[in-house]
């Protein structure tokens, strides 16, 4: 074992208490703050998306990370909050104005669901969520007076106290500036009793309960600020995709999420961020093996679906941690080199949870 | 301080009476164990007091509350606080997160403000923190801190559930089993901390347990029951010597 030498609290308060992770977060915010400056169009456009998907992913994180509430409906969150965004725009509302509108719209949406799914756990609880996935996207696509139905919606041009940014290094600096906000916020959240609350619900509502954790109420607030992040992201996405359709916000994108999530690592922060760069880089990996496939199959309709379940199954079964979990053993042997040794993320022992001990 | 005072309980669970009309009273700073055979009703009468179960019958008072007016995430806030028979902690979180958890009720919170970690936020985190290094210190797990549940062995996980509850500075604390499945060394340990616990923090102890040896050295009153109903009330050997407990015991207390 590595032994960390504390010498105050605030070692454990504080969001980076090892040197190396502090001299990393800052290496990589440099990065994303000079990218502009060497990214080509394409790519520093990508990376904004990227960006966007990082923020739908805390967002989610909080709920089903977090506090163990599984959501198969996010991507709803994600389209009310493209749709009101828009929809607010075009009626002349400004930006800003518009962004804390869609956030508390969509928060509040996330604490009605909440409050109905209190009650519910696991599977009920990812029908219920399905559930409300398919009716927001069938209003989205009925209500054409609103929306546009199917036939789509534009997105108004991203302008800020009535200064257009239309070029893509400023929607990509708003990006930016938001997800660090998000993360920072969700990492204070997990420093703090609500956040702690969110844990404990997810691991025990019983103890939870016996020490004072209102777990309802735990509940429809996790979803509460799971949504409101997730419908920010919405907003954001809007911007790129300059062209609202309802099928973009389908039972797929959920599960996008989710694979996400899974594949990044449950329960932390960094994994929303690792899942969220797998996905960018899905399209590519999707196309490749499309590319070695015999042509029968890779022309299937529902390969894409299929390839995001299986990817969930295998973390699952082999990497529960995610890419989070493999990162932080790769930081432990080189942090320990050359005293490594597998052992050290066997669990010491195992002990079996009977009714009786004697 | 307040006495807890429990009269004619009872709760029915398809139609078996698991408590039947239970009536008892223990007065602070008292340490009160109650004992039967196993399925007695034991665990149900701390699941009852802690507003898990909603009882059929009967009433609970702490001091002047009738804790049926409670739900059961405020019991704590009355100074109640307990630990399960079954070790329920958060897996998935390190000790220090179960530790600060437990102070749950005595931190005020605000999801705004902790997503901003505002003014304020870090100082209230290092009072709790202060109070949670001195259970930590009272039942030696400084070496446990940063580990998460899941790595621990068996006995230590025993004492993080004990934390824990003392976390929340309870005045009346229901230990369902505090020594079962712990080594004669280990329950010595165990005895020690409930007379610090009893004689420091002046807390109330009510415990169930099967260990009539460490009931008999702890315990300054002993309750009975089998069945669901209550067999005898008294010192640990009146209740020993009592004919309708040997009986329930058939010769296993003797
Ligand atoms: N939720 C429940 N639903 C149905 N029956 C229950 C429930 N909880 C307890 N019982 C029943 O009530 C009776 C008393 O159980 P309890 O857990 O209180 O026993 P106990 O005295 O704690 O026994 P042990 O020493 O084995 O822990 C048992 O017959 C049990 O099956
Ligand atoms: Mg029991």
């Amino acid at each position: 074992m590595q032994i960390v030498f504390k010498t105050s609290y605030d070692q454990d308060i504080n969001l980076l208490s090892k040197t190396g992770e502090y001299i990393r977060v800052t290496l990589v915010v440099l990065l994303m703050l000079a990218a502009p400056l060497f990214l080509d169009a394409y790519y520093l456009s990508e990376l904004g998306l990227l960006l966007v998907y990082v923020i739908a992913g805390v967002g989610l994180m909080i709920l089903t990370g977090f506090t163990g509430q599984v959501s198969f409906g996010h991507a709803a969150f994600l389209g009310i909050g493209a749709y009101c965004h828009s929809i607010l725009l075009t009626a002349g509302v400004p930006f800003t104005v518009s962004i804390i509108l869609t956030t508390t719209f969509t928060g509040l949406i996330g604490m009605m669901i909440g409050r109905s799914a209190s009650r519910m756990h696991g599977f009920y609880l990812a029908v219920a969520t399905l559930a409300f996935l398919i009716i927001i996207e069938t209003v989205l696509g009925e209500w054409t007076s609103l929306t546009g139905g199917y036939a789509g919606l534009a997105v108004p041009e991203l302008q800020i106290f009535g200064y257009y940014l239309s070029e893509l290094w400023q929607q990509y600096y708003v990006d930016l500036a938001l997800t660090l906000f998000v993360v920072w916020g969700a990492a204070n959240l997990l420093r703090s009793p609500t956040g702690r609350s969110f844990l404990a619900v997810r691991d025990s509502e019983l103890s939870a309960r016996s020490l004072g954790v209102n777990v309802e109420w735990v509940k429809i607030q996790s979803f509460g600020v799971s949504a409101a992040i997730t419908g920010l992201a919405g907003v954001l996405l809007a911007h790129h995709l300059s062209y609202l359709a309802p099928e973009t916000f389908g039972v797929l994108e959920s599960l996008k999420l989710l694979l996400m999530i899974v594949v990044g690592g449950l329960g932390s922060i960094p994994g929303a961020i690792f899942g969220a760069i797998f996905v960018s880089l899905l399209p590519v990996i999707l196309s490749l093996l499309r590319d070695v496939l015999p042509e029968a199959m890779s022309q299937q309709a529902g390969l894409e679906p299929m390839f995001f379940g299986l990817i969930i199954v295998l973390f699952v079964v082999f990497e529960p941690d995610g890419i989070n979990g493999r990162w932080r053993k790769l930081l432990h042997f080189f942090e320990t080199f050359p005293y490594y040794r597998k052992a050290s993320f066997v669990r010491q022992k195992s002990y079996l949870k009977t009714e009786r001990m004697r | 301080m307040s006495s807890l005072v429990v009269e004619n309980l009872s709760i029915e669970f398809g139609g078996v009476r698991a408590v039947d009309s239970v009536s008892f009273e223990v007065e602070p700073g008292e340490t009160f164990a109650i004992i039967g055979p196993n399925g007695a009703g034991k665990s149900t009468i701390f699941n009852l007091i802690s507003r898990i179960y909603e009882p059929t019958g009967g009433s609970i008072h702490y001091g002047e509350r009738s804790l049926l007016d409670v739900p059961a995430h405020r019991v704590v806030d009355l100074g109640i606080a307990r630990t399960f028979q079954n070790i329920d902690l958060f897996e998935q979180a390190t000790v220090l997160q179960n530790l600060l958890v437990g102070r749950h009720s005595r931190m005020s919170r605000n999801l705004a403000r902790d997503f901003l970690f505002v003014a304020g936020a870090r100082s209230r985190e290092r009072e709790h923190r202060r109070k949670v290094e001195d259970i930590i210190d009272l039942l030696e797990i400084a070496q446990y801190r940063d580990q998460r549940i899941s790595d621990l062995p068996y006995g230590a996980r025993k004492n993080v559930e004990l934390a824990r509850a003392l976390c929340a500075e309870p005045t009346l604390l229901l230990l369902d089993e505090p020594a079962s499945g712990l080594n004669q060394e280990e329950t010595d340990d165990v005895s020690f901390w409930l007379d610090d616990i009893k004689h420091d923090l002046g807390v109330t102890l009510v415990m169930v347990e099967h260990d009539m040896g460490l009931v008999g050295r702890v315990a300054d009153r002993v309750m009975a029951i089998n069945d669901g109903k209550l067999l005898a009330i008294g010192t640990p050997e009146e209740v020993r010597a009592d004919p309708a407990v040997q009986q329930a015991y058939l010769g296993t207390v003797a």
